[in-house]
């Protein structure tokens, strides 16, 4: 099954188009790192996963062929926005009778269960609470509804080191106890590493890169050779460059796993966080395109 | 490096001899760190046959990592015919790390001296000799992965998924 499904996804606000022909098949059973530059999309992607914004161009199904926004759609997943969403003025226990009230399934005590184990009172207000301690109110409050799918946008931007340890903690236990599956948008890019199997990486509103981060590490190296070499005519897509005198140092995609080195050059696996900064660098360095310049 | 939880004398059944930690500095892929650490702990005697390994649960909760890597890391100690899956009970040691037996490690290591000693003739030093090894152990692994994965052609898919538009 799916999570995701989209085909020449877009959306546009006014005459600017957030997202465009975004094509992605996200498996089921991932966590999933949505990550680009800011302005590149990914809480406009999310708000269509979770049906709080409708496609302008293309279709997006969720969990196996629901229309994204769909009843079926909106009952499987749960979503926590980057500002947590707590009433501050609530007090726990109202949050708990709120958000089972506004859904159509809510565990109850599954919810308290956990609370308890995290240690937060059900008397205490909920903007009293610690920032770690808000976030796990919100992912307690999503997960109460067993979701298959957990939307978070941004959810660790704010927490201290320890809160964002034990909410990603949190999050992937889910992931076993549950077999929820997860798309996270993220800035935190050496935390990747850990917590992402699968990366969608959008750029300008176009997904740049999207598959298994096995896949994605076992078709990229970062090669030295002699300044003069040409990596194309290899048939290496280059992603980033930077010479050193006698020496340039390159990203490259490879046509293929296992592509045999000339000799002399000498190649070196990328992780996760390396590979990513250079396809934001890239971004970065780029002209900006224009209306017309929808270079293929 | 392996954090070992202290063995309860009467040998507790649900807790694993080991705990895992991770050296995010090491450039290691973390599933392989785990991997390093089971084959480790077994080489220095604080694991043995019939104990059981961290739950997935337990691990992920600890470390806050995704749990497929220690899937991953599972599935390859029980390629490596190091553990076995018990449906329901977890995973157990079910094998030994062969180490090279002692005349076995003699002459490995009579042969390395001599290599070693050709190296310096050749004008490298230390710091060279540390290089050219560490990137042919890499070359090395890499080729015996392409080996193994040459059959199922495993990026085929994700090319086609990550397109190339720029």
């Amino acid at each position: 099954m799916n999570v995701l499904e989209a085909v020449g996804l877009g959306r546009r606000y006014g005459t600017t188009w957030a997202l465009r022909e975004c094509t992605l098949s996200v498996p089921a059973g991932h966590l999933v790192a949505v990550v680009g530059p800011n302005g590149a999309g990914k809480s406009t992607l999310l708000n269509l996963v979770v049906g709080l914004s409708r496609p302008s161009a293309g279709h997006l199904t969720v969990l196996g062929g629901h229309p994204a926004g769909s009843l079926a759609a909106l009952d499987g997943i749960a979503f926590v926005a980057q500002d947590m969403s707590v009433y501050r003025h609530l007090t726990v226990t109202d949050m708990l009778h709120l958000t089972r009230n506004l859904n159509r399934r809510f565990d109850t005590a599954y919810a308290r269960t956990r609370l308890d184990e995290l240690g937060i009172h059900l008397t205490q207000k909920a903007g009293r609470l610690s920032g770690g301690q808000q976030a796990q109110l919100s992912l307690t409050l999503a997960l109460a509804r067993h979701p298959r799918l957990l939307v978070l946008d941004e959810p660790t931007a704010s927490l201290d080191p320890l809160a964002r340890h034990d909410f990603m903690g949190a999050v992937m236990t889910a992931m076993v106890d549950d077999g929820v599956s997860v798309v996270l948008s993220s800035h935190m890019l050496a935390e990747l590493e850990r917590v992402a199997d699968y990366l969608v990486l959008l750029a300008r509103g176009r997904v740049r890169l999207a598959g298994t981060v096995e896949d994605l590490l076992a078709a990229h190296r970062l090669v030295t050779v002699p300044a003069d070499a040409s990596s194309r005519a290899l048939g290496w897509e280059v992603v980033e460059r930077s010479a050193a005198g006698s020496m340039t140092h390159q990203l490259i995609r490879l046509p293929s796993v296992g592509s045999p080195l000339p000799p002399g050059w000498q190649a070196r696996p990328v992780g996760i966080e390396e590979l990513t900064l250079a396809y934001l660098r890239e971004n970065a360095a780029a002209p900006i395109p224009t209306l017309a310049g929808a270079i293929r | 490096m392996v954090v070992v939880k202290q063995v309860n004398d009467g040998g507790s059944e649900s807790e694993s001899p080991i705990g895992f930690r991770l050296d995010p500095a090491s450039g290691v892929p973390t599933y392989l760190q785990l991997v390093q650490q089971v084959e480790q702990a077994l080489r220095l005697g604080y694991l043995h046959p019939g104990d059981r390994l961290p739950r997935v649960r337990e691990v992920v909760a600890a470390l806050a990592i995704n749990p497929n890597t220690v899937l991953k890391a599972y599935r390859e100690l029980e390629g490596k015919g190091l553990t076995a899956g018990r449906p329901g009970q977890g995973t157990f040691i079910d094998g030994s790390v062969a180490p090279a037996t002692l005349p076995e490690l003699a002459g490995l290591r009579h042969a390395l001296l001599a290599w070693l000693e050709e190296a310096e003739a050749n004008g490298l030093d230390a710091v060279s000799i540390a290089a050219l090894v560490t990137s042919t152990m890499r070359d090395f692994e890499e080729r015996r992965r392409d080996r193994s994965s040459r059959a199922g052609g495993p990026t085929a898919r994700s090319r086609r998924k990550a397109g190339g538009a720029a």
